[in-house]
Formats: structure tokens, sequence, C-alpha cells
């Protein structure tokens, strides 16, 4: 089970890669997004649980076996459903930045006339 | 008094709702001035008055789900207290001195928005009783914080934002990271039960990367060496008293609180994150002061200062880590030192702020930040130079002023724990700041007027009574020390016990919620 979980670092490391080493502006924001995308992956493997079932609780669980023991056999059986909470506020969290990101590349192209970081270097010291 | 704790949060929202519409309806500006400061004043006066009141902690919708388990509560122990009546104080002088340096920006609307929900965020930040909530305040307080700094539009200052937009949002992905291991570890989010947890995962190496992950993403949003790159070019670059709001209370309730939060009430002193957190914090120490003695720009050098005094509360809650974990440790030194890193941070936020704000007074005169193209200001700006004076004289730790004492209790209790050379490199590095400060004195307030500033004026009204508030909580802060550390009733001593014996906290939680 844990191929995932390297799949997860394997995109956190593909985003710092190219925030670190990318030298176009829209390239940086990408890698971003890549990363806030690894977390929202890894945060969702770990809800995951093998043969489970997604969580939601019908009328018919119920009916078949009174409400204590479906309430019981649903939570050992079901998918954990609080990290897919964390992760759809995590998904417009993501959303708030890369808007601002883009945004901002926007007017630095409009202010430098180029998206490429290594121009934009008025800040020095 | 329970009620009041989601109201600190709800106020500045709704405040910050507000102002746009005001701003779209044309609304006159008086109006939108008076809004915002009658915001900011009710947040002072909410947060004071929490102060000597036991507030247990209070479950959003009165839902405590199963125990506990699932509920969202916001807690009130003294280091929130402390942290609340810092960022309250700080934004409501922030405000007094935007009502007139703002005019010379675009939107004044927009920009109370922003910086409304920025107080919302860290006052979320400040009240948060779980993890994730503590994670989204976190966020909402930091992207508000990126626009501010992009406020003026101008290249340098969307160069600026850019890079730290990019830096904090990484930082932000490690936070998650830590909040989902600690999840996975303990299933549950709430901070009192997974401290109750620990015991029983000591050693586990998923906590190491837990911890890991926290060290890079709160060192960050702190400005710890080496995740500092950010803050020499953000905090200049934004609006003098969004600077005074970022160096003053962001980098605290972001980063040092955070810290603080999860390795003392969370994850629980131990050796290893104790020695990280004196590693981090000597370091930036001494790389902030060194890199600031030869800074030429006035917000420039502010800033590298603000990495290196935020070295020595780091530092300072690392040493009180490592007492506390030692198996003979004194909890009298590790109090100690945990006391002077958190009176050192509410006197961080008194003084930087006041540099910051000085320094912004100084630009809107004269129209230039660079220390040598000023002199002479105490000629022609009188209020701004003797309050860039007392500031001056509080950073570089000089009696009776308040940096003295914090700086003080610091270096004691660093030898009293038994790191000498700590202590000696804390004195040093005060030497250091001194220097720094002489120059900025020398070149700011005193000397010859040039000429092209032959005729500036003082600043206007309001700006005037923002730096004097601050100038008298500096000054009163020193004279006052006796009284702040008066047991269980002094401000200070409640944050420190909150930390110290880190069970206090637990107890007022679980007590609460235990069938």
């Amino acid at each position: 089970m844990t191929a995932p979980y390297v799949l997860t670092m394997v995109l956190l490391a593909i985003g710092i890669y190219a925030i670190a080493c990318k030298r176009n502006l829209i390239k940086v924001v990408i890698g971003v997004m890549v990363a806030e995308y690894a977390v929202n992956l890894f945060l969702i493997l770990l809800g995951y649980r093998t043969g489970g079932f997604a969580p939601i609780r019908t009328e018919a669980m119920d009916q078949a076996a009174g409400a204590a023991e479906a309430a019981k056999s649903f939570a050992a059986a079901s998918v954990d459903p609080l990290p897919q909470a964390l992760i759809l506020t995590s998904i417009v969290i993501g959303l708030g930045v890369v808007a601002l990101l883009a945004a901002m590349a926007i007017r630095l192209h409009e202010k430098y006339g180029t998206f490429d970081v290594s121009e934009m270097r008025k800040l020095q010291g | 008094m329970e009620s009041t704790l989601p109201i600190l949060v709800a106020l500045p929202l709704a405040v910050a709702f507000v102002m746009p519409l005001l701003e779209k309806l044309r609304e006159p500006e008086w109006l939108i001035d008076l809004i915002a400061t009658l915001g900011s004043l009710g947040l002072l006066v909410l947060s004071v008055r929490l102060v000597g009141a036991e507030v247990g902690p209070y479950w959003m919708g009165g839902w405590d789900g199963t125990g506990g388990v699932f509920g969202i509560a916001l807690k009130c122990d003294g280091l929130t207290r402390l942290m609340l009546v810092t960022i309250s104080g700080v934004a409501f002088v922030a405000v007094l001195f935007s009502l007139a340096y703002m005019r010379r920006y675009t939107s004044k609307g927009f920009y109370f928005c922003l910086f409304f929900l920025m107080v919302a965020g860290m006052n979320g930040v400040a009240l948060a009783g779980d993890m994730f909530n503590l994670f989204v305040f976190l966020e909402v307080a930091a992207i508000s914080s990126y626009a501010l700094v992009a406020f003026g539009c101008e290249s340098e200052e969307l160069e600026a934002s850019f890079k730290y937009l990019v830096l904090g949002g990484l930082a932000s992905t490690f936070v998650l990271f830590g909040v989902g291991i600690l999840y996975n570890l303990t299933g549950t989010l709430n901070m009192d039960q997974i401290h109750a947890q620990m015991k029983g995962l000591a050693g586990n190496p998923a906590l190491y990367v837990a911890a890991g992950f926290f060290v890079m993403g709160l060192g960050l949003k702190a400005a710890m060496v080496p995740f500092h790159a950010w803050l020499p070019d953000a905090h200049p670059s934004a609006p003098a008293p969004i600077s005074a709001m970022l160096s003053g209370v962001l980098i605290k309730a972001l980063g040092v609180y955070t810290l603080a939060r999860v390795f003392f009430s969370v994850l629980g002193p131990a050796p290893e994150y104790a020695a990280v957190l004196m590693a981090l914090g000597a370091l930036s120490m001494i790389a902030g002061v060194l890199l600031a003695v030869g800074q030429w720009d006035f917000k420039r050098l502010l800033a590298y200062h603000s990495i290196s005094q935020m070295g020595y509360v780091v530092l300072a809650l690392g040493i009180g880590a490592a007492v506390l974990s030692r198996p003979g440790g004194s909890r009298v030194v590790a109090g100690l030192a945990i006391f002077g890193g958190l009176f050192h941070m509410f006197n961080h936020a008194a003084f930087k702020s006041l540099l910051f704000l000085c320094s912004g007074a100084t630009e809107y005169a004269t129209g230039t930040r660079q220390l040598k193209e000023l002199g002479g200001l105490k000629h022609r700006m009188p209020v701004t130079s003797a309050c860039c004076r007392v500031a001056s004289l509080s950073i570089a730790g000089v009696p009776p002023f308040n940096g003295f004492w914090s700086k003080l209790i610091i270096i004691v209790a660093a030898v009293q724990a038994g790191y000498l050379w700590l202590g000696a490199l804390a004195a040093l590095v005060a030497f250091l700041t001194l220097v720094s400060f002489v120059k900025v004195q020398r070149y700011v307030v005193c000397g010859e007027l040039p000429e092209r500033h032959a005729n500036v004026r003082e600043v206007p009204a309001s700006m005037c009574v923002a730096m004097v508030i601050l100038a008298v909580v500096c000054l009163g802060a020193g004279l006052l020390v006796p009284y702040m550390m008066a047991p269980h009733v002094g401000l200070l001593d409640q944050a420190a016990e909150a930390l110290a014996p880190g069970v206090e906290a637990v107890e007022v939680v679980l007590g609460g919620v235990a069938p």
C-alpha cells in the first residue's frame, strides 16, 4: 500500500523542482499547483480503506440491521469521510492562491514586459 | 464570556465584508475610516476583557460531537490571550496610522477589507483548538497578507509579493502534510486529544516526519533562517502600516505562536525538537543581525532585524523545551526561558511596529527610505524622531525600555539552563543590534538636514497619535515589568504557564468533554 504514497512524494518533489528551477513565471505557478495537489492526494490516501465503500448512510442499511448495529458496521467498513472534508477546504484554498498568483503574474508581465524570472531582479541584497 | 470567542473572529470578518460594499457604493471616506476604527477598537476592548477571565472551550455550533472527537473547539488559554491582546493592539494602532497614510494609495475600502481579513485570520489562529482549523485560519491570514504586500502594485512590490506567495504557499503545503500525518497517527484533529495520545506514540518515525514538515512550514512563516528569503523583500515593499502588522504580529501569530503550540501543546517538548528550535533560533539571531548591519535602506534594515529578534524568541522557546524534556530539568528555569521568549514576542510587536510606522512617517514626509539621503529630522519632525528614538532604544535593549528586560531574562535563562555559549551569543547579537540602531539614529534623526528636505513637515495627527501610543506601550511595558510578572494575574505569567506545564490547557478542554 506504499506505492500511492510514494507517488505523492514524487509529485511534491516535481512541484518543488518546478518552483525552484524553472525560469518562466507560469511554470512556477504550475509548480505551486502540483505541490498543492500532492498534499490533497496524500490526504485522500490517508482516508482510504481497502474494500471500503463511500461514506453515505442509506435507509436500507438501517432497516437491514437496526440503527446501532448499522452504525457500527458502517464505521468499520466505510472510507473515512473526514479527510474528504479537509481536501475540499484545501482545494478551495488552493484555488484562491492560484487565482492570486495568476493575477500577479499578469501584472508582473505588464510591469516588466516578460515572464522570465531572472529579469525580475530589482530587489537585491 | 464564552460567546466572546467566536465574536473575535466574526467581528473583523463582518467589517471586512462591509468594506467593499462601501467602496463600490462610493461612500464617503470618513464612514470607511469610522467603521475601521470602531471595529479595531471593539476588538481591542474584547481582547482586554478576556485577560483576567478563565474562559472554557467554545464548541462551534454548540456541538461537541461524540465526546469531542468531531467537534470544532475554540479555546482560550493564557498564550491565546496574550496573542489576542497583541494582535488587537497593533491592529488598532495600524488602523489609526492608515487613516492618513493610505490616502496616497488607490483604494482604502479594499485595503481595510484585506486588513480585517488578515486580523480575522490571525485571531482564528490564536483561538484555534484543533489542527485543521489552525491551518484554515493560517491560510486566510497568509493570503490576505500576500495581497496586502502587493497593494501598491509597483514592479518591486509585485515581485516581492510573488516571491512571498510562492514560498508561503509551499510552506502551507508542508503544514498540511504535517496535519495529515498527525491525523493518520492519532485519528483526531483536536489538539488536546492529539497531545493525550503522544505518550503511546513516542519514538514513532512518522512523528518525526510530521515534526520536520511543521518545522519547515512554520519556520518559513516565522522567517527563521534558512527559510527567511521572502522577508527582506516582502516587508519593505508593503505599505508602512502593513509592514508594521506583518513584522509586528503576522510572523508571530502565524509563525512563532503556531510553533509553540505544535511543539509544546500538541507534540510535547522532546530533546530533538528542542535542539532544532535552538539551532534555528541561534542561526536566525546571528544571520539576521549580520545581514542587517550592512543595509542602507531603512525598511530593509528593519526587516532583517525582525528575523534576528524572532530568532531570540524561538531560541528562548527552544531552551524552555530542552529544560522541560531533561529528566531532572528545573521547571523554574524552563518557565523563565519561556516567559522571556513570550515577553520578547510582545515587546517586539510593540517596538518593531513602532519602528516601521516611524519609517512610514519618514517616507510620507520626505519621500525616501534610503538612510544616506535622510538626516536631521529631529529639527522638523519632533514627534516622529522622538518615537523613533524610543523604539531604537527599546530594540537595542537599553533600560528602562522593554527590550532590555526581555533580552536580560532570555540571557539569564540560557546561562541557568547550562547553555553558556547561547547566552554569550545572545549578548553579542544585542550589541550588534545596538550598533545597527546607532547607525539608524545617526542617519535619520540626528545630523544635518539635507537641502531638499528643508521643508518637511510633521506627519498628520492620526499618524502621530498612533506612534505615540506604541511609544507609551514600549516605555510602560519596561517600567511595569513587576506587574506583568505577577503570578497567576499577570498577562505574561498566564501565557508562560500555558506552555510550561503543557497539561493545563489539556485539562481545561478535556475536563469539559470527558463523559
